[in-house]
């Protein structure tokens, strides 16, 4: 990975920091330390020593002031085709794993405007940031503030037993073209993302932790790019994203939960 | 993990808490409490005789807050012969104290059914003023699963809703019947039906019909005046209330609205709303429109048929359009 002491911080921040997790989910009122500001400490831990800058020409992030539902906030980031990204972190700054994921752009992103759009959850009112590293190295940032609480605790599944009985299901498709030779795909991942903070409902222990760790996108076998994701991915995780056209335009999804179990899907224009 | 162990503290204190009141609810002479619950029917009556040994209560339309102690929901009681049937009982310790009050103004027969119509806080959070009377628990057999996984945010959060105060004494009580079938229970020459029903307001409700009357306790399955609220499948309601609909009876009583209601009159005003807002959101989905397009178009039509639209609406449509994304 391109930044500093990549794997294991990278294991602690996507993961559930055990005892800031419980702390967090006991202050289950958007209160709790509301006033402090994390970032500083939290950047640190991201990037070490290098500076982090708001740059709303380089990154665009949009999100609900107000969340509908904390377990399914949306969120879409720009980035304008000058900005030259090679990587793009989500953090929400007061979940216990503040970053929800790192996307890598590979070729097949292309050159024109990026548009990505995903569902996170958010446990508690936050700061959540988009932050792109550039081809030469900088890092800039969109932030936004989003209200809504309890997230990540939320039980997975509103209907436990069918959510169940078809994990693993996916549907890729392919959705208008954005212009700039931009095309525009979406794929959808039946998969509880359980956070290891919802409480098993028979026993009373803790669920443990069961998520996405991997997606990996290609078109024409080339990179779109790959996501390293974490518990403040929304359950059944669903990826909206932009890639440059390509000769058949065949989408290639290959994911993998933290039970090292793999999915695979493909599809064509034509839905193949 | 200073979490664990702050909860530990905060259930020992809450069962301190009721503890304690169901002591001072007993040690009461009985005078007393008649007179309480005199007093509380003075005022206006807490339940209305709707059918012969049926009462209901109508909660108020409205949100958790300290000023309604969290009387949101609509509860009941069915008196047979020998023993009485309570559903749902409100959404505090003490809407359930008051419920029991109504219910010792009526009739001393025992209490041994209390019969929750579905998980949510203000239709089960008054159980445990039920617990001296020793009566069985009713729900669906998925009630105690959903419940108990939400258990701690509910607290959490109504707590904080309704005040130290009025939630005092308020706690989880799990059913000790679970009903997984079509099942019966007899208060002495008077028969209550059971039917646990498919995924639909939310995966854990149930039909409660009092046989002599033919009086329908839907739970929030059927929502008046007060917008619904989605925390199930919405094809899946739609299919329950397609079937429910097809006999007609008596009475119903709805989770919120009306003490009493036509039925199926009753549904279709929520049938309406379930269907524009599955609808609308097949036509965006149709045309690859986002989820964020949804919250903010689907289903406005509805804003003056129903109160507290503000507060619930956009999120039904974001839970419906993450299960129709899937159709
Ligand atoms: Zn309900």
């Amino acid at each position: 990975m391109a930044y500093p002491h990549s794997s294991s911080l990278g294991a602690r921040l996507l993961g559930v920091a055990a005892s800031l997790a419980f702390a967090l989910v006991a202050g289950a009122g958007a209160h709790a330390a509301d006033e402090e500001d994390i970032w500083p400490a939290l950047q640190k831990d991201l990037f070490a020593e290098r500076s982090v800058v708001e740059d709303p020409s380089a990154v665009v992030l949009e999100a609900p002031y107000r969340a509908e539902d904390a377990a399914l906030v949306p969120l879409t980031i720009r980035i304008p085709s000058t900005a030259s990204a090679k990587k793009l972190f989500l953090v929400i700054d007061k979940n216990p794993a503040p970053l929800v994921a790192d996307f890598t752009f590979g070729p097949a992103a292309g050159a024109g405007e990026r548009v990505l759009e995903t569902r996170v959850r958010v446990d508690m009112y936050s700061n959540i940031r988009a932050i792109i590293e550039t081809g030469d190295g900088r890092l800039l940032m969109a932030t936004k503030f989003v209200k809504a609480a309890g997230g990540c605790s939320a039980p997975a599944l509103k209907d436990t037993d069918a959510a169940l009985a078809e994990a693993g299901k996916m549907q890729i498709k392919h959705l208008a073209a954005t212009g700039d030779g931009q095309r525009e795909g979406q794929i959808k991942i039946r998969h509880p993302q359980y956070s290891g903070l919802q409480l098993n409902q028979a026993t009373g222990y803790y669920i443990p932790a069961k998520f996405l760790r991997v997606i990996d996108v290609a078109r024409d076998g080339e990179r779109v790019f790959r996501m390293e994701g974490g518990i403040s991915l929304s359950e059944n995780p669903n990826i909206r994203f932009t890639y440059a056209a390509g000769g058949e335009d065949m989408l290639e999804v290959t994911a993998e939960d933290t039970d090292g179990k793999i999915f695979k899907g493909q599809a064509g224009p034509k839905g193949s | 993990m200073p979490l664990r162990r702050d909860l530990a503290t905060d259930r020992r204190s809450l069962l301190r808490t009721a503890g304690a009141f169901a002591a001072l609810a007993s040690a009461f002479p009985a005078t007393a409490r008649k007179a309480m619950a005199e007093a509380a029917d003075a005022s206006s009556p807490f339940v209305a005789e709707i059918a012969p040994g049926v009462y209901t209560h109508k909660g108020q339309i409205a949100e958790y807050a300290p000023g309604n102690e969290g009387d949101i929901a609509n509860a009941g009681f069915i008196v047979g012969r020998d023993a009485v049937a309570v559903v749902d009982t409100g959404g505090s310790m003490r809407v359930g104290a008051r419920l029991r009050a109504a219910i010792r103004s009526v009739t001393p027969l025992p209490i041994r059914y209390v019969i929750n119509t579905h998980m949510h806080p203000d239709h089960v959070f008054g159980n445990a003023a039920f617990e001296p009377d020793q009566p069985a628990f009713v729900g669906h057999h998925k009630l105690a699963r959903g419940l108990s996984a939400r258990a701690e945010r509910y607290i959490a959060i109504n707590k904080e809703a309704l005040g130290e105060e009025a939630f005092a004494g308020t706690k989880i009580v799990l059913p000790t019947l679970a009903i997984s079938e079509a099942t019966t229970l007899d208060l002495g020459g008077r028969t209550i039906a059971l039917e646990p029903q498919k995924t639909a307001h939310t995966d854990n409700d149930l039909v409660i019909r009092d046989v002599e009357s033919g009086t329908l306790f839907l739970g929030d399955l059927v929502f008046a005046e007060h917008c619904p609220t989605l925390d199930g499948s919405i094809l899946g309601w739609q299919a329950v209330l397609d079937h429910l609909t097809q006999t007609a009876a008596p009475r119903a009583v709805p989770g919120h609205g009306p003490a009493s209601m036509a039925w199926p009159d009753a549904a279709r005003p929520l049938q309406h709303y379930l269907k524009v807002v599955t609808d609308e959101i097949r036509v965006l989905i149709k045309d690859n429109r986002t989820l964020s397009d949804a919250t903010a178009t689907v289903g406005l039509s509805e804003r003056n048929a129903w109160q507290l639209f503000q507060e619930y609406h956009a999120r039904n449509v974001s839970a419906a359009f993450a299960e129709l994304e899937w159709e």
